[in-house]
């Protein structure tokens, strides 16, 4: 069945993208869960997954252009009519712009963290990916170097800054100091501050947020980390803030009515718990892509997933799956930080959880005043789809979980 | 290996796992945590690379002697039994 295939929008505050590469070139197969191509947004390069097998058609924007969520970008030929029909984004006409039928594609996709690697065949007729920092691109292109040459030493054997610096350095004339460019990272911070403020306004505009806060001992908690990690080699080492997930996770289970999507005003309730973790981003901005089916992950493995999405963080290579994924976002502001942190629900998801800087303070156990590790939770919910009182037996049993860390 | 070459190691795994520290010019007595908003995250990637290439494996109640490139160019040679001077005080 022909179709075609459209910008897919990345989260709320996604308007237009720019295509960098076509991984899939016309007449190449691709499967569910296939890299198709490779868009820059405000939040950096990000690889775009396909949500059907098909094959490959004519493109219809070319290299460099940036065009509106929604607009055709190529054509294409599904293979599975039925599941396309459901699933394809350019199967109809999309009903708004920011098309819902994304969220019923991932539907489809359980898993889609890590599509596996199969058929030997697939790649034979699959080109040599080419996964690099947008930086590392504007750079390359600066310089006149095919990124193809290039060898990558970033995540994932990603090509960062440094690899084209010294491979620039050998192969194209230094530049006078006068005109080395300004510091560049991964994502375009500037843009990323334009799209943080629409959805902020956006959320801060439409969402009727309450607030309620917890007081959560977690001494309990930090000396089972600490006992954990004491045996362990750095590289198996976890961080609190991965129970602080997997509870948040775990407890949502409980609690439908935080985890989903406000769609014009009706709640839809997700299929999976997939945690979006805010990630601040050196130099300002910030992104929260999504650890998926968190609350079925052994910590071990959520450790490994959260430091995966950090690196792409840094090196600016996030999927699109883990950017319009997340079903609830967590928050934490780890180790240099204040108490508490105040939420701003990022739509359309209805809930943020947020953690404060875990301290020593002074705490009453069995009538005595003894000194604990204490950590502030909040909950900011949408109040058109929840209740303080459910909100805040939620909290409560974020809190009991961590009391338990054993059986996260 | 001399301090330096220790120290210069340690930024070499410091740009790996944090390459969007890659354009920086780090000094050497920086606190890394408060200059170049080094997280948690980093740190353990960090001290899991330092781990890989040099052998030392740095329990966590160490993690705040690594507070700038010459603290923990200073601190892994003493781990390594490597008698230096680091220059005057």
């Amino acid at each position: 069945m022909s179709a075609v295939y459209r910008m897919p929008s990345l989260g709320a505050d996604m308007e237009a993208g720019t295509l960098i590469e076509w991984v899939k070139q016309p007449g190449e197969r691709f499967a569910k869960g296939d890299v198709i191509a490779v868009v820059e947004t405000q939040k950096g390069a990000i690889e775009v997954e396909v949500f059907h097998d098909g094959v490959m058609g004519r493109p219809l924007v070319e290299t460099g252009q940036r065009v509106p969520v929604g607009t055709p970008m190529a054509e294409v030929e599904l293979v599975d009519v039925q599941r396309a029909a459901a699933a394809a984004p350019g199967g109809e006409p999309p009903a708004e712009r920011r098309a819902p039928t994304r969220t019923a594609a991932v539907r489809t996709l359980p898993g889609a963290t890590s599509p596996p690697e199969p058929a030997g065949a697939r790649s034979i007729t699959v080109p040599r990916r080419l996964r690099a920092s947008p930086a590392a691109r504007r750079q390359a292109q600066q310089l006149g170097l095919a990124l193809a040459d290039l060898a990558g030493s970033g995540p994932d054997g990603a090509i960062v800054l440094r690899d084209v610096v010294s491979a620039g350095g050998r192969a194209a004339p230094v530049r006078p100091p006068a005109e080395r460019p300004a510091p560049r990272r991964g994502p375009n911070l500037d843009a990323m501050r334009g799209a943080i403020a629409a959805a902020m306004s956006r959320s801060k505009r439409e969402i009727p947020h309450y607030y309620l806060s917890h007081t959560i001992d977690l001494t309990r908690a930090t000396d089972w980390v600490a006992g954990h990690n004491a045996v362990r080699p750095p590289e198996r080492r976890i961080l609190l803030g991965v129970l602080l997930i997997k509870a948040v996770a775990v407890t949502l289970r409980n609690y439908p009515q935080l985890n989903g999507f406000d769609r014009e005003g009706r709640f839809e309730p997700a299929t999976g718990i997939h945690v979006g973790s805010a990630t601040a981003i050196r130099g300002g901005g910030l992104v929260a892509p999504a650890i998926h089916d968190a609350d079925r992950l052994e910590l071990d493995v959520l450790m490994d997933r959260l430091r995966d999405l950090v690196a792409r963080v840094r090196a600016g290579t996030l999927r699109s799956s883990e950017l319009a994924d997340p079903t609830v976002t967590v928050s934490s502001l780890g180790e240099r930080g204040v108490d508490r942190l105040y939420g701003v629900i990022y739509p359309p998801q209805v809930a943020i959880v947020g953690f404060g800087t875990p301290s020593p303070r002074p705490w009453v156990v069995d009538g005595q005043v003894v000194p604990r590790t204490l950590v502030t939770a909040t909950l900011a919910a949408d109040h058109r789809h929840s209740d303080g009182h459910r909100g805040a037996l939620f909290l409560a049993q974020v809190g009991q979980r961590l009391q338990e860390p054993d059986t996260l | 290996m001399t301090h330096n070459e220790i120290r210069a190691a340690a930024l070499e795994e410091l740009i790996n796992v944090a390459p969007d520290l890659a354009e920086e010019t780090i000094p050497v007595d920086a606190d890394l945590r408060e200059t170049f908003d080094m997280d948690s995250m980093d740190l353990v990637n960090w001290v899991a690379a330092l781990h890989r290439r040099l052998g030392v494996d740095i329990p966590e109640l160490d993690y705040p002697k690594l507070r700038s490139l010459d603290a923990t160019a200073a601190y892994l040679a003493g781990r390594l039994g490597i008698s230096q001077t680091p220059g005057p005080p």
